[in-house]
């Protein structure tokens, strides 16, 4: 049975290598996106034969190992390549392949007539091959093979169209925006590779089960590695899931086609960092300490995401900042232990932030490649199937019941509230509230309100291919929350299917937190509920106060809160913050401390000021290769003596 | 005057001080022929250190090297002077110094 | 195993060297009967290395030291010789020079190699550097009427000749001090402290040490290397930067394992300090050239940081880890050469960066080969430069060296950067001008594909060289 993983990795690899080898030679368009969408078809298909033979199963043997070889021996320490079909990695590989497939059916038809039409397609198989190593491996090892590949098949799509203009910070084309995106991801990489590194030396082992054992061991691993390790892990995920302090590549990386930002950037690879802290659930959940960090950083990145989504007039770019906040919430999930709410929110989002995404697609393909909102309206008239599907997944984001958003939502909110403190909740509800009214701020200004668009084009619907997606993902948005109905609305006549399902994963972890069972009123529960809806119709109404028709209360609100205005339009000044505080002065600094460089890397900006401030000692350093070749006997003859005198004159040994 | 009245350190005295200036040699001179003239002052020395030491530690091992290295010094002689003399061809000069499109 | 047996490889390439230069001098112009003369000596050697790796032991009274990671390294220099022997090939012939003696050098310098392997006395290992050094002097500055190749092989042949002063006189101190010259009997005289002159023992490792570092360029002798390689034919850089180098590395070996005893931190620390100002030089440096041979120059200097590293560690792990990356640098670094030499318009216009752009729609698989080897040199993940790299930083954490491990992994994360800095010309940029013409009949698709298999096998099953690798210190 176990066998049959491998089959889930493989199709995509065979995808990968027949398109990007025969490119253009496969025939037409139809049928390269063909062969690329059966490939993820079939994984998923394989995917779901497993998830049936799992469910078949006791709880406690719902786990399928499959080992190929030993990747790696030296002494004791052996590293496998192994992936694992358990509860968690089957959500995973069912959300990957699932909403994937769909994605490359809608891809066809966005992509009809690029230049590049194959290469696209072979990146986004090789994209979900390296995903599903991610979520499938056996030890942290195959995982972060596939985080990186993960890595370099998003940096490959950002850059797809390369020299297109874009607008950010100190970045004019695409290009740089993939640059950047991969240099952060990789400062969160160190921190990965330094927990690795850690795991290594103390538990002598990175699979998964073992990791658990030796932290349940207790004595394995000293309390403030395990800290150390957790915080390594945790930067990694900060980059891949783009949270404070490295979200700042997320929004550029829009810069990539749609049907990128929707599967990459939207619905899985930003997901991996959940994915690692679920995987790794017991050694987080041994740390007080990193998981405060965690909820601290969710909450906070949501927040201050979602507030900066308020005024951002890109369609792509609202949702890169209501994704990052949405993530946000993830992040605090876990960082309270709820571990499962976490989770569920990931498949909740995938299945209406994709759908937003595709639909935005949709808008900007109908509009020409007009992406600015000022200059949309109107819409619903002329695109009624992207308009109906784009209201669900709205609705669900805004958390509307009985949508799924609301449920998942609710879900960390309530767990924030009774483990996390009323603080963590009220800062999570402001932010719920944020979410509604750009949300629909955006649907408003997109669908309704009057047409500013030019005319010269007549709008239309999309094709077919690119439409059925919609109504899909739209039923899953609209039904996907009743995987976990709480115990409060289900009482036990309909039971939490997803709690029940991840129980044996997280059950470790939540006892690694040592709660008592803690008994909160279901009176309390209604009443956070019916607070955090109430807030998310207020969210709603406000924004149809000010964006169903046209209107001077946005202008002149916007003028009456310059500042806060001004604030919100530069993202916090992030990206200025860190060129002017970390940036800049590091790079006037090294030109005169030429041994500076190396703390550039904890930021944003880094991809600029590492490559500038090493070009710069690189110039200075090829200037001491000045081609006389008597200049180099005579650095030769220094060195020579350096070291005789050093060997010399440490006589004696130990 | 019987070799063995003059003590080893004062042939390794001996030998480093030719080596010095063999190595100063090759620092300084900008005439590619001179520089490797101070090679092979340096190899010279070598040789010297060599075969003292054999005649102190009355060993057979130190003075059969010595002809490695003079068969060896042969070979570099051969062709060093090949490449100067390519040099020569080509540039219509064997300073050292002036020979440095290879930078940076 | 019967000791002719047992240095079988070594004594096969040195008779066929000899034999093709009798060759040549009776028959002149004998160009393909030399080719194929001395493809099939190195095969033969190949597959007798391969036989002898299990037969550890030392031969001809102790000078040799045979099977075992003699051996493996034996198979990475007849590797490295046959592949370039096949790019080269296409290459000279395509600038109207081909003569039979490169075919002829390449296998002097690999028999010079295999006796580096091989040395188990200090007059072998002498003669062995000085066999490998004078074929690539000679080779360095083969195209004889090309100006840069000519400095190459002058800057070569000044700076190598005086290296190789301070070198001898490092062999006649530490005889002095010992009274031996084989490395049992050196290694014996220091650890039964029997030592004839103790004072002049330290000045003589020290310069031993300089010998071999020159030979590796590591810092601060390094500074030969780019220029050499730079002005070198690309074939032949291709093949003194990994063979060449492997086999100065292969040198070290003995070293570490027998003297290292005396005095084992100070020497230790020596290299690492070494090991990591070669990294950095090495990097930074290579992040601003344009020219992508002079990049690869560099950042072979780089590399030879991170195998140093191996060293500084001074353990089993890190010696097997030596082994393993230079076999893994061979491979990527000569496919790298490969595809740079097929590149090239003409002798003395290098290829620069913005020349590759547009090459992965003109020529998808030559781009996506070098896009390959860039990935290997970089490190990243599952090639085989990442293993490499995995098991010497692993060796050095494991030796007490963590700083040279954080070292070496920022100076992977600088070299990221430059090498896909190629990989996005390639990719992601027009063809400004004209696209580089490939002259079909000078593509020699054979040495390309093993590079670009052996990096990707080596990246996939790493653990089998590596266990056979670290079979051999017990």
């Amino acid at each position: 049975m176990a066998e049959l993983i491998g089959l889930i990795v493989a199709f995509p690899l065979v995808g990968f290598l027949l398109i990007g080898l025969g490119g253009r030679r496969l025939g037409s368009e139809v049928r390269i996106g063909a062969l690329a969408s059966a490939a993820v078809g079939a994984s998923f298909a394989v995917g779901v034969w497993l998830l049936v033979e799992l469910l078949g199963r006791p709880a406690e043997s719902r786990t399928l190992v499959l080992r190929l070889y030993p990747w790696i021996t030296a002494g004791d320490f052996t590293a496998e390549l192994a992936w694992r079909f358990d509860q968690l990695s089957a959500l995973f590989v069912l959300i990957v392949t699932g909403v994937g497939f769909l994605i490359h059916v809608y891809a066809i038809g966005y992509m009809h007539g690029d230049r590049s039409f194959a290469r696209f397609f072979a990146y986004l198989n090789l994209f979900i091959f390296m995903m599903l190593n991610l979520v499938l491996g056996d030890n942290l090892l195959v995982t972060f093979l596939g985080w990186e590949g993960v890595g370099l098949a998003s940096y490959l799509l950002i850059g797809f169209w390369w020299d297109q203009q874009f607008e950010g910070v100190r970045i004019r084309w695409t290009g740089e925006a993939a640059m950047k995106a991969f240099v952060v991801n990789r400062i969160g990489d160190f921190g990965m590779l330094v927990a690795m590194f850690l795991l290594v030396l103390y538990a002598g082992t990175l699979r998964y089960d073992e990791i658990a054992g030796a932290v349940m061991a207790g004595t394995v691993i000293p309390p403030h590695i395990i800290t150390l390790i957790a915080l390594g892990l945790f930067l990694g995920c900060t980059g891949k899931s783009a949270q404070i302090p490295l979200a700042v590549w997320l929004p550029d990386a829009m810069a990539g086609p749609t049907p990128v930002s929707a599967l990459i950037h939207a619905a899985t690879m930003v997901t991996s960092g959940i994915f690692l802290i679920s995987r790794m659930n017991v050694l987080f959940a041994a740390s007080p300490d990193a998981m405060a960090v965690v909820a601290a950083v969710g909450i906070a990145t949501a927040f201050f995401a979602a507030t900066i989504g308020l005024v951002q007039t890109d369609i792509k770019k609202v949702l890169a900042y209501s994704t990052v906040s949405q993530l946000g919430y993830m992040f605090t999930a876990l960082g309270v232990g709820a571990f499962t709410a976490g989770v569920f929110h990931v498949m909740t989002h995938a299945f209406f932030k994709a759908l937003l995404f595709l639909g935005a697609g949709s808008v900007i393909h109908a509009l020409h490649h007009e992406q600015n909102i000022e200059r949309m309206g109107g819409l619903a008239r002329y695109m009624p199937r992207t308009h109906w599907t784009f209201l669900v997944a709205a609705l669900a984001i805004a958390g509307i019941f009985p949508l799924s958003g609301f449920f998942s939502k609710d879900e960390i909110l309530w767990n924030a509230f009774i483990y996390g403190g009323p603080w963590l909740w009220a800062i999570g509800v402001v932010a719920a509230f944020c979410t509604a009214f750009y949300m629909f701020r955006l649907y408003f200004l997109v669908f309704h309100n009057s047409e500013r668009f030019d005319h010269h084009h007549q709008p239309h619907e999309s094709p077919a291919v690119m439409t059925i997606p919609f109504v899909v993902l739209a039923v899953l948005s609209a039904v996907g929350g009743f995987l976990g109905i709480p115990e409060a609305l289900g009482g036990a006549a309909i039971p939490n299917v997803l709690e029940h399902w991840l129980e044996p994963i997280f059950a470790p972890g939540v006892a690694m937190l040592h709660r008592g069972s803690m008994h909160a009123s279901h009176t309390l529960e209604y009443v956070l509920m019916g607070i955090s809806l109430v807030i998310a119709l207020a969210g709603i109404g406000l924004a149809r106060a000010f964006y169903y028709r046209e209107s001077t209360r946005p202008a002149a609100l916007a003028e009456r809160f310059r500042r806060v205005y001004r604030l919100l339009w530069h993202k916090y000044f992030l990206d200025e913050v860190y060129y002017a505080l970390v940036v800049d002065p590091i790079y006037i600094l090294s030109v005169r401390v030429l041994w500076r460089i190396t703390d550039v890397g904890i930021v944003d900006g880094a991809v600029n000021g590492i490559a500038r401030v090493v070009g710069d000692i690189g110039e200075r350093v090829r200037r001491l290769q000045t081609g006389y070749a008597q200049s180099y006997a005579v650095l030769m003859m220094a060195g020579i003596l350096v070291v005789v005198w050093y060997l010399a004159s440490h006589t004696g040994g130990k | 005057m019987n070799l063995h009245a003059v003590p080893f350190e004062w042939y390794l005295i001996l030998a480093a001080v030719l080596f010095t200036i063999g190595a100063v040699g090759v620092v300084t001179r900008r005439n590619a022929i001179v520089v490797f003239m101070a090679i092979e002052m340096m190899l010279n020395s070598v040789n010297l250190v060599f075969i003292s030491a054999a005649q102190f530690l009355g060993d057979i091992n130190g003075q059969l090297f010595v002809l490695f290295v003079m068969a060896v010094a042969a070979g570099e002689a051969a062709i060093g002077l090949a490449i100067v003399l390519a040099l020569f061809r080509n540039k219509r000069t064997v300073y050292v110094d002036e020979v440095n499109v290879l930078k940076w | 195993m019967n000791e002719w047996l047992s240095a079988s490889p070594l004594l096969v390439v040195s008779l066929a060297a000899v034999v093709a230069l009798l060759v040549d001098a009776l028959n002149p112009h004998s160009e393909r009967v030399t080719y194929r003369f001395s493809l099939m000596a190195l095969a033969i050697a190949l597959i007798a290395a391969i036989a002898t790796i299990p037969f550890r032991g030392v031969a001809f009274s102790s000078m040799l030291r045979t099977g075992g990671a003699p051996a493996v390294l034996d198979c990475v220099f007849a590797i490295g010789g046959i592949l370039t022997i096949l790019a080269a090939r296409p290459y000279i012939a395509a600038r109207n020079f081909e003569h039979d003696e490169f075919y002829t050098l390449v296998l002097y310098s690999t028999s010079g190699m295999m006796l580096i392997a091989h040395a188990q006395h200090l007059l072998i290992l002498f003669i062995g550097i000085e066999v490998m050094s004078l074929s690539f002097y000679v080779l360095a500055g083969y195209f004889r009427q090309t100006i840069s190749s000519v400095e190459s092989a002058l800057k070569y042949f000044l700076l190598g000749a005086f290296a190789t002063g301070f070198f001898v006189f490092g062999i006649a101190l530490v005889y002095s001090a010992t009274g031996s010259l084989d490395f049992g009997g050196i290694s014996n005289a220091i650890t039964s402290q029997s030592l004839v002159l103790p004072s002049l023992l330290p000045i003589g490792i020290a310069l031993i040490i300089v010998g071999l570092g020159f030979k590796v360029a590591v810092f601060p002798f390094h500074q030969w290397a780019p220029d050499v390689y730079d002005g070198a034919p690309t074939v032949v850089t291709g093949f003194m930067s990994t063979a060449g180098k492997a086999a100065a590395l292969g040198a070290f070996i003995p070293l570490v394992l027998d003297i290292v005893p005396f005095k084992e931190q100070s020497i230790q620390t020596v290299l690492a300090l070494s090991a990591a100002g070669t990294i950095i030089i090495g990097n930074v440096a290579a992040v601003v050239q344009r020219r992508i041979k002079r990049m690869l120059a560099y950042s072979s200097v780089a590399h030879a940081g991170y195998m140093l590293i191996g060293l500084a560690a001074a353990n089993h792990r890190g010696l097997s880890a030596v082994i393993f990356y230079a076999a893994a640098y061979l491979f990527m670094q000569i496919g790298a050469f490969v595809v740079l030499a097929i590149l090239e318009r003409d002798v003395e216009r290098s290829v620069e960066l913005d020349d590759c752009a547009g090459l992965a729609t003109q020529h998808p698989a030559l781009a996506a080969a070098m896009a390959l080897f860039m990935f290997s040199l970089a490190g990243i993940p599952p090639m085989a430069g990442f293993f490499g790299k995995y098991y010497l930083f692993t060796a050095a954490i494991e030796a007490g060296y963590t700083w040279l491990a954080i070292i070496g992994v920022l100076g992977s994360m600088v070299s990221v950067y430059y090498y896909i800095g190629v990989v996005v010309q390639m990719y992601f940029k027009e063809a400004t001008a004209a696209p580089p013409t490939v002259d079909p009949t000078s593509v020699k698709r054979f040495p390309l594909v093993v590079s670009a298999v052996a990096v990707i096998v080596l990246g996939i099953v790493p653990s089998v060289l590596e266990s056979l690798l670290s079979s051999f210190w017990k």
